[in-house]
């Protein structure tokens, strides 16, 4: 069984969390292109590597931000919105 | 046949033509480099070859020939998709596997099985006429059927899937099939090397020399080549070839999982799908069942599996076929599936001339092996999409033009 770590509930089965893709900060959309903006909407880092996520427990709706290795499938650490020291 | 194998005993050098001839050395240049030795990228050189007389090719392949998603998958062919530019792409491949034993001469097992797709709900019903009615208008064998005609072709299943998804009835499409799907790779590329084509396995490519916005050449891990046209088929891996060139694409990479049960005697004529129930399952000619659901839930870029995914595959077999309860699993497996958005494949050209896309195939790729050789084959000659892809640009993602597939693509999306 794999494992996620919530900085609330402690460790977990993997299969209580939703998993809801990397952090993208949006653009301002009154400010960007038209191109730029596509480019949010679709275009996505594909390639492996550490990428900072937005994770969700579901049982207790706890969204939280993973960092994660998505070659070696390695949860590295979890943290609550705002406490990345 | 004793004979036979007594002549491979007793000489001391191989006394057969290897499938494919090995290469000591890569040349300088080539007219075309195809990243990818899979179905699709050795489909691309052989009719780069046989169709267009261009052998000056080389395929490169990180590890082995078919190792990839090719040998991957669950090996279904179908036509019945959703939109227009699907049908008739989808169409045009289900046509050329059909004649592809007699051209590679090399028998792929190809048989037609009849394809259910099973439908549990309101919407799931809806959604197959919908699908019945676009693949009827272009000639299609596509229709709607009821509960009892899935019976009748497979008397052993539980119409109620356990009392908590009965079944209302299916889209059934005759031409359905499958086939061997390491015999593709293989027969694609035979054909390949025996018109000139080079095959390098073991031949990791690590840059892409971009001058201008115009490929000049590829750097692999066995040196450098120079040449003006790349076709890129490497599936789960295309991300980190299209950042080598600074081309950005919507594909992300979810693993997809499948497995085999033991052999049993020969009783599931037809190939079954279900989108709630999240499983296909058809019956290879070695009496295995061949199993399959949908994509794991988040990004991964490995090919290892998981144990939750057997169990929940299971499950949900047991809730079609109760009898299987006492069956084993024998091997499961996981390929890395290039996602996009709608659901349906990028291919063509792209920002950097000379870039040729083949992608975004994530989990139907399969059955589009040889009309996307064909097609890319023809774009990468011709510098311009073939017609049969030209839904499929990456410049849809710009203009907000998507070939919306997802409700026929594959299950539980």
């Amino acid at each position: 069984m794999k494992l996620m770590t919530c900085p609330i509930n402690g460790t977990r089965p993997i299969s209580e969390f939703v998993y809801w893709g990397e952090i993208r900060p949006a653009p301002d959309a009154n400010t960007c292109t038209d191109d730029r903006w596509a480019d949010y909407v679709f275009n996505r880092n594909g390639a492996p590597g550490v990428k900072k996520e937005w994770w969700c427990h579901t049982p207790s709706n706890t969204w939280f931000i993973a960092e994660r290795d998505t070659e070696k499938d390695k949860v590295l650490r979890t943290y609550l919105h705002g406490d990345d020291k | 046949m004793p004979w036979r194998l007594l002549r491979f005993g007793l000489s001391k050098k191989h006394p057969e033509p290897r499938m494919f001839t090995a290469h000591d050395t890569l040349k300088s240049s080539y007219d075309v480099v195809i990243i990818g030795g899979g179905g699709h990228g050795l489909a691309s050189a052989y009719y780069l070859a046989r169709d267009h007389g261009i052998t000056n090719v080389a395929v490169l392949e990180k590890g082995y020939i078919g190792g990839g998603n090719t040998g991957r998958n669950t090996t279904i062919i179908r036509s019945n998709y959703l939109t227009p530019e699907g049908v008739k792409f989808y169409d045009k491949s289900v046509q050329l596997y059909q004649d592809l034993s007699t051209e590679f001469d090399l028998n792929l097992f190809y048989s037609t099985r009849g394809h259910f797709t099973l439908a549990h709900t309101d919407s799931a019903m809806r959604t197959m006429r919908w699908r019945a009615e676009v693949n009827k208008h272009y000639g299609i064998a596509s229709e709607v059927v009821g509960p009892e005609e899935v019976k009748r072709s497979t008397p052993q299943i539980d119409l109620s899937c356990g009392g908590h998804a009965p079944i209302m009835g299916a889209l059934y499409h005759a031409p359905g099939a499958v086939a061997r799907h390491d015999a593709v790779a293989w027969g694609y590329g035979r054909g390949a090397d025996m018109r000139g084509v080079e095959i390098h396995q073991q031949t990791a490519v690590t840059g892409i020399e971009v001058k201008g916005g115009k490929v000049v050449g590829v750097h692999t891990s066995r040196g450098f080549i120079s040449t003006g046209k790349v076709i890129c088929a490497v599936a789960g891996s295309t991300p980190r070839i299209t950042d080598m060139v600074g081309v950005r694409t919507p594909i992300y990479i979810h693993p997809l999982q499948a497995m085999v049960s033991e052999p049993m005697k020969p009783w599931l004529d037809s190939i079954l799908v279900s989108g709630s129930l999240h499983i296909y399952v058809s019956q290879s000619a070695r009496g295995e069942l061949v199993m399959g659901a949908s994509l794991d839930p988040y990004e991964v870029h490995s090919t290892r599996s998981t144990l939750d995914f057997p169990e929940g595959l299971a499950a949900h077999l047991l809730d079609m076929f109760p009898f299987l309860s006492h069956t084993k699993v024998v091997r499961q497996w996981a390929g890395m599936a290039d996602m996009t958005p709608d659901f349906a494949p990028i291919m063509g050209l792209t920002p950097v001339e000379g870039f040729y896309l083949d992608s975004g195939w994530g989990t139907w790729g399969f059955k589009a092996t040889p009309v996307c050789g064909k097609t890319m084959a023809w774009t990468a000659v011709n510098d311009k999409p073939h017609e049969l892809i030209t839904g499929f640009s990456l410049d849809r993602f710009r203009n907000y033009s998507l070939t919306g597939e997802k409700g026929a693509a594959s299950v539980g999306h």
